[in-house]
């Protein structure tokens, strides 16, 4: 619990929350409309939180570098 | 699919024949002492941010992408598509945890989970069940690696029948053996590189020429039945795919980075700041899942199971078969020979790392602790380099004496597994709450437990229905499992301090788990 004393870190962690809530939650894209390229939306929105997701650890990865030395 | 293909053999067998010598040439790959278990097992920790993604694309990113996912979403439609959230959530959860792992690791010179978990709660016995369980758990997930080796072989027409219809997948696995034995974790670090670089050619020609050929991807979408193209709504008194699909990939994506393989993998990297950026890169292997994935609703599509030329395929291999039939319909031979290449080897490099982490799991953790304590490192080393030999044997044993429908019950099964070992590995990173006898009991229970709802389905499937009031609400048995672990182990670690059991002493420091100050 160390990171404790650092409290922007465990700030920042609380980003990675997100895609759990985004992607766990099926109500949110179990649709076929709107499609999009011939996708429907359950498919190109999960497509979509992979780049969102891995956007958002970077994030917090540059935010919270100093951490790492 | 009777007459073995020649030219798409050729091509096959000098991609495999390459990646052979690579295994062996490893051995003197940043050279170090190979009679030593960290530089044969973790290869001396010494691999960067670029080494390690290649590693851990080649040790997550395994035929159970290939072969396993597509086939899954080729029979089963969206539930198949579980896979994507699963390789989403891992690594924000990997980001946070992982690095405190390694610190402790490496200031305390661990190579397993279980080394970890045997000084942090004093108790030897409580780190043996954590080894078995992760050498249990990996011998399905090397079968699923079989699978997809045993599909493209078959695809090209390659092997008898009876005895001499597994003789080709032992020739390989014979090899694999071989090389993992000589050079340990630098072969499949160095095979990883090739492999990347043939599945991502096979993949951008895959997702380019099919969809052409098919008519785009409105057309391969509007093929898949529509029952099928989303998940089931839920009814009055059943949660149905709605609670399924979630379980699974959450469950999923907790177990991936227990299994001794992924420890393995972040282990041998250099440094914690690897890891963390490694989390933020890997997405680009799942992106590459996703698209994999859809191979399956292609396959569905082109009508390869309706083909006569592959119902022999299919009646072997049942829908693990979609991806290669795919392949064979839509590819000139040659370069269906190149694809079938990028499968097998990107089975072989994780069933490499898998055999390795096991190895130094037993090594380390059973013939150390409790038969040979005083044994030399070299001892050691050999130990490891043999005992990867038998679990590669115990898994081929899993596939010739256990088929399934879909491979992809097989990374499940394992996964009912290994989730149970996350109470005393995580939750033991960050504190030491829980009473150490309360952890072993809660394993057996999640263990007893999880196995059990397998064994109800059969061990076709991994979703048990639980009835909770008047509601069935279907749910990874891996998930149910670890709920009642979980309990278990909270519970006796209320009541057996009282009891006057002691905590044990804790051999890692507070100082361990932060960065190198």
């Amino acid at each position: 619990m160390q990171s404790r004393k650092r409290l922007p870190t465990a700030a920042w962690h609380w980003l990675l929350v997100l895609p759990f809530v985004g992607l766990l939650w099926v109500p949110f894209y179990n649709r076929r409309e709107p499609a999009l390229a011939g996708f429907p939306y359950f498919y190109w929105y999960q497509f979509a939180w992979i780049g969102l997701s891995a956007g958002l650890t970077a994030v917090v990865y540059f935010a919270t570098r100093d951490q790492d030395r | 699919m009777t007459h073995p293909n020649a030219i798409a053999l050729v091509v096959f067998g000098a991609f495999f024949g390459l990646v052979t010598v690579l295994g062996f040439v490893a051995a003197r790959w940043r050279r170090g002492d190979l009679d030593q278990l960290d530089e044969w097992g973790l290869a001396g920790r010494r691999f960067g941010t670029i080494v390690t993604w290649f590693l851990l694309g080649g040790d997550l990113y395994t035929a159970y992408t290939f072969v396993a996912v597509p086939a899954f979403v080729f029979g089963a439609g969206a539930i198949g598509f579980f896979a994507v959230p699963y390789t989403v959530i891992t690594y924000p959860f990997v980001f946070v945890v992982m690095p405190r792992l390694w610190s402790v690791a490496h200031k305390r010179g661990y190579i397993t989970g279980a080394d970890f978990v045997r000084e942090r709660f004093d108790s030897p016995a409580l780190a043996l069940a954590i080894a078995l369980t992760g050498i249990v758990a990996t011998m399905p997930y090397i079968a699923l690696q079989l699978v997809g080796i045993q599909v493209v072989l078959g695809a090209m027409g390659v092997g008898g029948s009876g005895y001499l219809a597994d003789l080709p997948l032992i020739i390989a696995f014979v090899i694999l053996a071989a090389y993992t034995y000589q050079s340990g974790l630098r072969a499949p670090a160095l095979i990883a590189v090739v492999k990347d670089a043939i599945i991502y050619i096979t993949v951008i020609a895959a997702i380019v020429v099919i969809p052409a050929k098919l008519g785009g991807y409105a057309k391969i979408f509007a093929a898949v039945p529509a029952q099928k193209l989303i998940l089931a709504a839920p009814k009055a008194n059943d949660l149905g795919q709605y609670s399924a699909y979630p379980s699974l990939a959450f469950g999923s994506a907790l177990a991936l980075f227990l299994y001794p393989h992924s420890i393995t993998g972040l282990l041998s990297s250099s440094g914690r700041a690897v890891i963390r950026r490694n989390t933020a890169m890997m997405p680009a292997y799942s992106f590459l899942l996703a698209l994999i994935a859809m191979l399956g609703y292609m396959a569905l599509a082109a009508g390869v199971d309706k083909n006569p030329a592959y119902a022999d395929g299919f009646r072997r291999f049942g829908p693990n078969f979609a991806v290669p039939a795919l392949f064979l319909s839509s590819f000139p031979a040659w370069f269906a020979g190149f694809s079938f290449a990028a499968v097998a080897i990107g089975a072989l490099v994780p069933a490499a790392i898998m055999s390795i982490a096991a190895a130094n799991l037993f090594t380390r953790n059973i013939y150390k602790e409790y038969l040979r304590p005083a044994c030399s490192p070299k001892e050691e080393s050999t130990v490891a380099k043999l005992l990867s030999l038998i679990v590669k044997f115990g898994a081929l044993a899993f596939i010739v004496f256990s088929p399934q429908k879909y491979a992809i019950q097989l990374q499940l099964l394992g996964g009912v597994w290994i989730l149970q070992t996350l109470p005393s590995i995580v939750i033991g990173l960050y504190t030491r709450w829980l009473h150490r006898w309360g952890l072993l009991a809660g394993w057996a229970v999640g263990m007893t437990l999880g196995t059990w709802m397998a064994h109800e389905l059969q061990f076709k499937g991994n979703v048990y229905p639980l009835h909770v009031g008047g509601l069935t609400v279907p749910g990874y048995a891996a998930l149910w499992a670890l709920i009642a672990n979980l309990a278990v182990a909270g519970a006796l670690s209320v009541i057996l301090p009282r009891l006057g059991f002691a905590r044990g002493s804790d051999a890692t420091l507070k100082e361990d788990y932060a960065p190198t100050g």
